[in-house]
C-alpha cells in the first residue's frame, strides 16, 4: 500500500490522465466538427463533394493512427519546420491533436451518416407534403431523428478516441501511458500494480462515457 | 446512393443548375490546394525525383519495405488467429448456461476492452523483458507483447461479436434445436455459433483491419514493423516524409484488400446463415437503414444487453 502511495506521491499520474482528457477533449471537438462537415458532404446531391468526402473518409480512416502522429511530428513539424506553438511541449500537444483530430472524423462522419440513414424516407416526404422547405424539413423533422438515431455510434468513437489518446505517446506528448512506462522502468517490481492503477484510471474514464451513451440512447430513442 | 433523397428532394431544373455550378467550383478549389502543396512542398525542396525515388526504388523495397510488411502481417496474422480462439472461448463462456462462467468472461472480456491497446502492449513489454525472460527472447518481447496485447483487445472485442451474433439469431433456430433434442450447448456449438460466425464475417474482417492497424502500435515499444522500417529508410536517405507517405499507402492498399474480401465474402455467405450479413466500418456500429446486422459489438451495446439482462433476471 505505501508502495502505490509513494508512486502517486513521484511520478505525474494525475497530470498524466489530465493530458488524456485535454487531448481528448479538443480533438473530439475538432474531429466532430470536421466529421459533420464530411457527413454533409458526403451525403449532398453535389456529387464532387461526395467524392472528395468519400476519398478523404476512405484514405485517413486505413492509416494507422500511429503513422499519422508520427507523421505530424516527424514530417509536418521535424522535415517542414511548421510549428505551431513556440512552446515545446504545447506545439507537440497540438500536433497530437491534430493527428488525432484527422483520424476520427472519419468515423464521426460515418457515425452521422448512418444516423441520418436510420431517418425513414417518410418522413422527409410527410415533410415537404405540409410544405416544409429544405431548412425547416431538415431542422425540425430530419436533423432531431438523425442525431438521435447517431448517438450510440457517437458514443463509440468518443470511448474509441478516448482510448487512442494514448497513442500521443509516439508524439512525445507526455500522458498516462508514457507515465507508465518511466514508472515500470523504475519500479519494476511493482509492475503489475502500476499497469492496474492505469487501466483502472481509463476504465473510470471510459465506462462513464459508455453509460452516459447507452442511457441517452435509450432516453432519446426515436420509437417508430 | 438512395440516402441522400432523405434529405434532399429529387432535384429540379434550377437545383441541376446550381449543382454543375458547385460541382466546377469544387473542381477548381481542389485543383487550386493540390497544386498550393505541390508548390508549398516543391518551395521547400521536398518534390525532388530522388527522394520519392529513393523511397520506392529495389533497395527500398528490399531492405526497408519488404521486412516492415512481412513482420506486420506476420504479427497482425498470428495476431488473427489467435484472436478469433480467444474470442471464439470467450464468445461461448459468455453464452455458457452456467452464471458463474458467464460472469468471469464478462469481467475479463470487459476489462481488455476497456484498456487501451497500447498501455497492454507497453506493459507487456516490459513483464515479458523482466519475468519471461526464460520462456521468451528478450529481444523479442516487443513482438510478443504486440501480438499478445491485440489478441486480448481484439479477442475481447471478437468475443462480443460472437455473442450478438448469436442473439441477432431468429430464436427459432434455437428452438428448433432444442425441439429435435439437442442439449443447449450443442444447440449453441452446432446451430447457432456457426450461424452467428458466418453473419459476422464481414465484420470480422474489419476487425481484422483494426488489428493490422494497431499492429503499427508495436513502433511505440520498438518492434520493427513497417512504419519502423520505413522511418529507418527516411533516416537513412533524408527522405522521411517519402517514406512515411510510402508506408501509408501500403496501409491503406493492404487494408483495402481485406476489405475487398469482407465484400466478396459476404456476398457468397449470406445465404447460408439465417443472420443479417453486412460490411461492417472499423470502429462504427451499423444501424437498420445503412445495414442490417449489427456489424460491431460496442461497449455501450454490450452495456445495454448486460442491464437488459439484469432487468430479466
Amino acid at each position: 500500500m505505501e508502495d502505490i502511495l509513494f508512486l502517486f506521491e513521484q511520478y505525474p499520474i494525475f497530470e498524466g490522465f489530465w493530458t488524456n482528457i485535454k487531448l481528448a477533449f479538443w480533438s473530439s471537438i475538432s474531429a466532430f466538427t470536421l466529421g459533420v462537415i464530411l457527413a454533409l458532404f458526403r451525403i449532398s446531391p453535389v456529387r464532387s463533394l461526395s467524392w472528395l468526402s468519400a476519398a478523404f473518409i476512405n484514405l485517413v480512416r486505413n492509416i494507422p493512427l500511429t503513422v499519422l502522429v508520427v507523421m505530424a511530428v516527424l514530417v509536418f513539424w521535424g522535415q517542414l519546420q511548421i510549428s505551431l506553438h513556440s512552446d515545446f511541449n504545447t506545439n507537440f500537444f497540438l500536433l497530437a491533436t491534430i493527428a488525432l483530430s484527422m483520424y476520427h472524423a472519419p468515423f464521426f462522419a460515418e457515425a452521422i451518416r448512418s444516423g441520418v440513414n436510420t431517418v425513414p424516407l417518410g418522413q422527409a416526404e410527410a415533410a415537404r407534403a405540409i410544405g416544409l422547405g429544405f431548412f425547416s424539413a431538415a431542422r425540425l423533422i430530419i436533423i432531431p431523428q438523425a442525431l438521435r438515431g447517431a448517438i450510440t455510434p457517437i458514443g463509440n468513437t468518443l470511448i474509441a478516441l478516448i482510448k487512442n489518446t494514448t497513442v500521443a505517446a509516439a508524439g512525445s506528448v507526455l500522458e498516462a501511458s508514457g507515465v507508465m512506462r518511466t514508472m515500470i522502468e523504475f519500479n519494476p517490481n511493482l509492475m503489475v500494480a502500476i499497469f492496474l492503477i492505469i487501466a483502472i484510471g481509463f476504465s473510470l474514464i471510459v465506462i462513464p462515457v459508455g453509460l452516459i451513451t447507452t442511457w441517452l440512447s435509450e432516453k432519446l430513442a426515436v420509437t417508430r | 446512393m438512395s440516402n441522400q433523397y432523405v434529405l434532399f428532394d429529387t432535384p429540379g431544373p434550377r437545383a441541376k443548375r446550381i449543382t454543375t455550378l458547385l460541382n466546377i467550383v469544387v473542381a477548381l478549389l481542389v485543383v487550386g490546394v493540390l497544386v498550393w502543396i505541390y508548390r508549398a512542398l516543391d518551395a521547400q525542396g521536398q518534390m525532388e525525383a530522388h527522394l520519392w525515388w529513393n523511397a520506392i526504388n529495389v533497395n527500398a523495397w528490399v531492405n526497408y519495405l519488404l521486412p516492415g510488411i512481412q513482420f506486420t502481417l506476420q504479427a497482425a496474422a498470428i495476431a488473427v488467429v489467435s484472436s478469433v480462439i480467444f474470442g471464439l472461448l470467450f464468445g461461448f463462456l459468455r453464452l455458457a448456461p452456467v452464471r458463474a462462467l458467464r460472469w468471469i468472461s464478462m469481467v475479463i472480456v470487459e476489462f481488455f476492452r476497456a484498456v487501451p491497446v497500447l498501455v497492454l502492449m507497453v506493459f507487456l513489454h516490459f513483464f515479458f523483458s523482466q519475468f519471461m525472460a526464460a520462456v521468451i527472447d528478450p529481444r523479442n518481447s516487443a513482438y510478443y507483447a504486440v501480438i499478445v496485447a491485440l489478441t486480448l483487445y481484439n479477442g475481447a472485442v471478437i468475443a462480443e461479436l460472437v455473442r450478438s451474433g448469436v442473439r441477432s439469431l431468429p430464436a427459432g433456430q434455437r428452438e428448433a434445436a432444442l425441439a429435435v433434442g439437442m442439449t443447449t450447448t450443442g444447440s449453441l456449438r452446432n446451430v447457432e455459433v456457426p450461424q452467428a460466425l458466418v453473419a459476422m464475417l464481414p465484420s470480422l474482417v474489419s476487425q481484422f483491419v483494426i488489428i493490422l492497424k494497431d499492429s503499427a502500435l508495436g513502433y511505440i515499444i520498438g518492434f520493427a514493423e513497417l512504419l519502423r522500417y520505413s522511418r529507418q529508410l527516411g533516416a537513412g536517405y533524408g527522405n522521411i516524409m517519402q517514406a512515411l507517405v510510402v508506408a501509408a499507402v501500403i496501409f491503406i492498399v493492404i487494408n483495402y484488400a481485406l476489405v475487398w474480401l469482407a465484400q466478396i465474402l459476404s456476398r457468397r455467405l449470406s445465404s447460408r446463415t439465417s443472420g443479417d450479413v453486412a460490411i461492417g466500418i472499423p470502429g462504427v456500429v451499423q444501424f437498420a437503414g445503412d445495414a442490417p446486422a449489427e456489424a460491431e459489438t460496442t461497449d455501450t451495446r454490450s452495456q445495454a444487453i448486460i442491464a437488459k439482462e439484469q432487468r430479466e433476471e
